[in-house]
């Protein structure tokens, strides 16, 4: 019980000044509630490992499942932290100041799942630095693995001196002054991270766009990059705003308090609905193009959306219901301003982002190239899933620490008086 | 391949990729050491006198 | 088309490294009876293991030759059957696509187009699995070891020695038995010649055929029976439209089988 009691003493002396946070005993329970699905997680993973990939439903004929689609997918959503970084610093809109520190811990979380769930995607994890060693070059996959290593750092380093602001920390002359001196440098650091964003975002739409045995995926483009590559970086910029919105409101809400002024997630939510409405008509005009080119190479458009679940509805879903009405709401100042209105944009436009990314990697695989191909569907099983999910609850617990005893929030005090 | 695997390849795309990954590699290296020697001679000087964010 | 591609460019690529060779594959579809000897023999030959409770399973079964049986679908008395026996294409990609599309992806270098011979190999201790390959190439030619490989008690002892056996969670697919093209020239090499024979370097599919529908040789030797096979009117190549440039010739004089292949272009038979 004692040793209850100092770790108590510990905990309230690590939270920052003039904030109020749940008792020590609420916090461990909440973090011991989150251990379970984890725990699960953790054990998906080490059957993978351990038993190789035949416990997953992958196949020969689905090399990429959800591992690849939810990579592409947290990457697009973590694209907030760049984003944000990009006007923050380099635009310089000042007022985005109270919210880039919560985009860069989403972008922590984002980039440690992506490279997480790829080292159990791939078949012989202990050869993953053979990516760096005998890198291809030309190979989509290898600019993606350098890019999002490389901008992975970017974002510790931008991270680390939230770490040295906590209270304890920050008494000490030293990490104090380091501190001061990587805010001072944090320009130069977001324009580095927005060059490697650019990158890997874009190298991830080259992945599916380079298959140019794949009718449905490939696409011609721009000197060494498929059209995908540009789609898939303004996507990445729509919908991560949106993510860094949506998990600052699941954090008020867990946290019962407002943490951000409405009027800095209204910037942030103008910019995601323009950028979606100029990537939807990119990529309504991509996917015209496509319809006739991919005529061309005898793939006719009907053959794409023959074989269920993958119908004409997927088209309609994915541009339509989570791409327009998002959009629509993001561009209304009015429809902006209902919070429940927002939240369903923001919900609808990662949803979406999320699609594409599946359809882009799965749905490429299930359409039949040769005519004498069997369409065959795919969905994950468990294992896939509670090691993708793994990471949510990993972020879940990173957010946690990350919120009871850093100073994230720059406007929690002038919100919430104490 | 080079430096990696201490192999040259002449490859236009090759040095554009790697240069580009040096560059970046050096850049975060030069900033951490900045930020970490600066700190420390600001706090050898006794320098208390940041503004905090 | 056909003679532009694997014609007249062969030493571009190799300068001053002697001949260059494209070795391929003519499979005579009218004589494919798929009893799936190929199948066999290719197992064998390469060290394939298989799983004795998944064997009807072709998703995770890995078999380098594949033999598809496709249907006109059409009702009796019209109905009719083709197979179609399927090895790495060893593309080698041609106009705005040079590279072959599996080559082209891996990030690791761990697949090689060879423009000394052809062949497409792949490094098995330098795969780290993660499959792009297999989701570029369209004719699911790559495998993965979904599983580590073992074979009954006692079989290990009747493993080639010549070809490695592959540790799980790495991608294989068929090598054109490399290993025999190695043999043989080493044989011609011990000999003091500097070509290998046509006869000296087949493939194990091709020697298993019973009715002697796979031909193997040099697409570019005249001397070869290969050379003048691929240009028969009824031969073709799958999916020649995507431009993927396979050095897999198959020759059927039935109509449906050649459009199951995709290759009407507007100039039957020619891609």
């Amino acid at each position: 019980m004692r040793f209850f009691a100092k770790f108590s003493e510990l905990d309230s002396a690590l939270i920052p000044k003039g904030v109020k946070r749940c008792s020590f005993q609420c916090f461990l329970v909440w973090i011991g509630i989150l251990h379970i699905p984890l725990m699960v997680g953790v054990v998906a993973t080490l059957m993978c490992w351990g038993l190789a990939l035949n416990v997953t439903y992958l196949n020969n004929n689905f090399p990429f499942g959800l591992w690849i689609a939810a990579d592409l997918g947290v990457i697009a959503l973590g694209a907030g932290a760049f984003f944000t970084g990009f006007l923050r610093y380099i635009v310089k809109i000042d007022e985005l100041k109270n919210i880039v520190n919560f985009a860069v811990v989403v972008g922590v979380i984002c980039y440690a799942a992506a490279q997480g769930i790829l080292g159990v995607d791939i078949g012989q994890p202990l050869r993953g630095w053979f990516i760096f060693w005998h890198a291809n070059v030309h190979s989509m996959l290898t600019e993606v693995a350098f890019c999002i290593t490389c901008y992975f750092m970017v974002l510790c380093i931008e991270y680390f001196p939230l770490i040295l602001e906590n209270r304890r920390i920050y008494k000490f002359g030293f990490p104090h002054g380091v501190a001061h001196h990587l805010h001072e440098t944090m320009p130069t650091i977001a324009a580095i991270g927005v060059f490697l964003s650019f990158f890997h975002q874009g190298s991830l739409g080259g992945v599916p766009g380079v298959l140019y045995g794949r009718p449905f995926a490939f696409r011609e483009g721009f000197l060494v990059w498929p059209w995908t590559f540009f789609l898939f970086i303004l996507s990445a910029i729509a919908c991560g705003p949106c993510f860094t919105i949506l998990i600052t409101w699941i954090t008020e809400k867990f946290a019962r308090k407002r943490l951000v002024k409405r009027n800095v997630i209204d910037i942030l939510a103008k910019i995601s609905g323009r950028m979606l409405a100029l990537y939807l008509i990119l990529k309504t005009i991509d996917t015209l193009y496509w319809v006739k080119v991919a005529g061309d190479v005898g793939s006719p458009f009907r053959s794409f959306y023959a074989n269920q679940p993958y119908g004409y509805w997927v088209l309609v879903m994915e541009l339509g219901i989570l791409g327009v009405i998002p959009a629509i709401i993001l561009l209304s100042t009015k429809a902006r301003q209902n919070e429940n209105l927002l939240i369903l944009a923001c919900l609808l436009n990662c949803a979406g982002i999320f699609m594409n990314r599946w359809i882009m990697t799965v749905q490429t695989l299930a359409v039949p190239v040769m005519s004498f191909d069997k369409f065959i569907s795919y969905h994950p099983n468990w294992v896939e899933y509670a090691s993708t999910l793994l990471w949510l609850w990993l972020g879940a617990i990173f957010i946690s620490l990350t919120y009871r005893y850093l100073p994230i929030f720059p406007q929690e005090k002038e919100l919430n008086p104490y | 391949m080079f430096p990696f695997a201490f192999e040259w390849v002449n490859d236009p795309v090759h040095f554009v990729f790697m240069g580009s990954v040096y560059t970046v590699l050096i850049l975060l290296v030069i900033i951490l050491h900045y930020c970490g020697i600066r700190g420390f001679l600001d706090w050898l000087c006794k320098k208390e006198d940041h503004n905090d964010h | 088309m056909k003679e532009v591609h694997h014609k007249g460019h062969g030493n571009e690529h190799h300068k001053g490294h002697g001949r260059t060779y494209k070795y391929g594959m003519v499979i005579d579809l009218d004589k494919c009876t798929g009893c799936g000897a190929c199948m066999v023999a290719c197992m064998a030959e390469n060290n394939l293991p298989f799983r004795k409770d998944n064997t009807n399973d072709r998703l995770t079964q890995n078999f380098w030759m594949r033999v598809y049986k496709i249907s006109n679908g059409r009702p009796f008395p019209d109905s009719e059957i083709c197979y179609i026996p399927r090895p790495c294409q060893h593309c080698e990609g041609y106009d705005h696509h040079h590279h072959t599309p599996c080559v082209s992806v891996c990030p690791a270098t761990a697949t090689d187009y060879s423009h000394e011979t052809g062949i497409v190999s792949q490094i098995y201790t330098r795969c780290f699995g993660c499959r792009y390959c297999m989701a570029a190439c369209p004719y699911h030619v790559r495998v993965f070891n979904w599983w580590d490989p073992k074979w009954p008690k006692g079989m290990n002892k009747y493993l080639n020695p010549d070809v490695s056996v592959r540790m799980r969670g790495v991608v294989e697919k068929c090598s054109f038995c490399y290993h025999r093209l190695q043999r043989a020239r080493n044989k011609a090499y011990v000999e003091g010649r500097r070509e290998v024979h046509e006869d000296e370097y087949q493939t194990a599919c091709t020697q298993a055929c019973p009715a002697g529908a796979v031909t193997f040789g040099d697409l570019i030797n005249p001397k070869h029976k290969v050379y003048k096979l691929k240009d028969s009117p009824y031969a073709f190549r799958l999916l020649e439209k995507l431009g993927t440039n396979p050095k897999v010739y198959y020759v059927s004089t039935k109509d449906w089988v050649r459009k199951a292949g995709k290759v009407f272009l507007g100039n039957e038979g020619r891609g």
